[in-house]
């Protein structure tokens, strides 16, 4: 096509591309919420806007474990009744929430904003690393639980933390891996066959 | 609506990234069909049968089903999954290198058999040597597979004959012009004034030993100083064609820095 027959709105185009832009949103979707917005009463856009904002300037990372938060130190952090002698480290915040429904765990945790992914660019420089170990080296932290994801960038991280972790003789702990609830034998990859063989545990019937 | 054509191949993960609310975006490399990509539904999700045929460094049986943009993973098999890299991150780090190397050199959809069973070889290799890989095999396996891979992408490095007078280079004294993709004689060597890397004497014999070994008896690299000069000449080369820093050097790097004091 040599000329363009028909040109989008500034602002229309302006907020199709900058939704494009968040993750898991492909061209169509920005397209569909863009005309989405533009329908709604102007109170609800103006709320969402607002709430945009607010999500950037009234949060902050707490600077002992690194979870997104509205103080620092965290509500986690700062609660007495957290078991202050373990950390869990997680590749994201919202391994933290997913955790914290759980309910079962009572310590605390550190966010390293990511995992390993040498391909991506991504060292371990560019995570909280340093920082896990430097608060390790000042507090007296009995074990560490790795609950990195359970895939390749997750593993090599939690090898390379493990590694680092070494000199400061904490026991450090891996999350189980095992098989998900409602999976079926016949279709489990040979890799979480064998580390749910090797996490077997007395069956108590 | 009509049916989706399916077709099988057999493919190596390179890399996989996060897609929609619980995909992932797939490279892979394919016996048949070279590099693709291709989306795997779900597979961020616990309970994906998927998920665990189709992380990176997988040598998997797959099903697909053409797209209108992408490829959709139907089906998938582990046929190897190398565990034992997972249990040594140098073995690691250096499988990702030659993942990141193949992605990067490779075009898309353009088959090259040669290719995947170089890769296919030295996933196989690596995870067998993961826990007892010494620098002088380890460098011997890299600068092999990087020749070797040169070599079918048809990048292949003149080692032997001069790119401007195509005489012949002795090991005397030599240079080497990334630009021409070769070794230059000293005659010659006074055209070019700037992009010229040195090739001592022992450094050119050992590349050239190294481009025409057989697979399973490629010479060891003992010298320490050897290693770094080839190292760095392939590396050089590696980065002018392909106009950007391979990325997981930066950790294979880091890793030896790291462990250097400790273990040695
Ligand atoms: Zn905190
Ligand atoms: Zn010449």
């Amino acid at each position: 096509m040599s000329t363009e027959p028909f040109s989008l709105a500034k602002p229309l185009a302006r907020l199709i591309e900058e939704l494009h832009r968040l993750p898991g949103v492909g061209p169509k979707t920005a397209q569909r919420l863009t005309y989405y917005i533009v329908r709604m009463p102007s109170e609800d856009a103006r709320a969402l806007a607002e709430a945009i904002i607010a999500v950037k300037e009234k949060t902050t990372t707490c600077s002992a474990c690194f979870n997104v938060t509205d103080g620092d130190p965290c509500a986690i952090c700062v609660d007495s009744r957290r078991e202050g002698s373990q950390i869990c480290v997680v590749e994201d915040p919202l391994d933290v929430l997913a955790l914290e429904r759980s309910g079962a765990y009572k310590g605390l945790y550190h966010v390293l904003h990511g995992a390993i992914s040498p391909v991506n660019g991504i060292g371990p420089d560019r995570l909280k690393i340093k920082e896990l170990v430097r608060r390790l080296e000042g507090a007296s932290v009995e074990e560490v639980v790795l609950a990195t994801n359970p895939t390749l960038e997750g593993e090599a991280t939690a090898m390379y933390i493990y590694r680092l972790l070494q000199p400061l003789r904490v026991k450090v702990t891996r999350l189980a891996r095992g098989l998900p609830v409602g999976s079926d034998l016949e279709y489990t990859d040979e890799i979480t066959l064998t580390r749910a063989l090797e996490g077997r545990q007395e069956f108590h019937g | 609506m009509a049916r989706p054509r399916t077709y099988k191949t057999e493919a190596l993960v390179l890399k996989g990234s996060p897609f929609g609310e619980a995909d992932r975006l797939l490279t892979l490399y394919t016996l048949d069909r070279g590099k693709l990509r291709a989306v795997a539904k779900g597979v961020r999700r616990a309970t994906s049968k998927l998920a665990g045929h189709l992380e990176p460094l997988t040598c998997s049986l797959l099903l697909l089903a053409e797209g209108r943009n992408l490829d959709v993973v139907a089906q998938a098999e582990t046929k190897e999954s190398f565990k034992a890299l997972r249990d040594s991150l140098e073995a690691l780090a250096r499988a990702m290198y030659m993942a990141e190397l193949v992605d990067a050199f490779a075009p898309e959809e353009v088959p090259n058999p040669g290719l995947y069973r170089l890769l296919l070889a030295n996933l196989r290799w690596l995870s067998a040597r993961a826990i007892a890989l010494d620098e002088s095999l380890e460098a011997a396996l890299l600068r092999r597979f990087e020749l070797r891979l040169l070599d079918l992408l048809g990048y292949r490095p003149e080692l032997h004959r001069c790119v401007e007078c195509s005489g012949p280079v002795t090991s005397a004294a030599s240079f080497f012009n990334p630009r021409a993709g070769g070794v230059i004689c000293v005659a010659c060597r006074s055209r070019w004034s700037a992009g010229l890397l040195t090739v001592s004497p022992n450094a050119l014999r050992l590349l050239r030993s190294l481009q025409s070994a057989e697979p399973r008896a490629s010479p060891l690299i003992t010298s320490a100083s050897l290693r770094e000069e080839v190292e760095g000449l392939l590396r050089h080369y590696i980065r002018y064609l392909l106009e950007r820093d391979v990325h997981s050097i930066d950790f294979m790097d880091l890793l030896k820095r790291e462990a250097s004091p400790v273990e040695a």
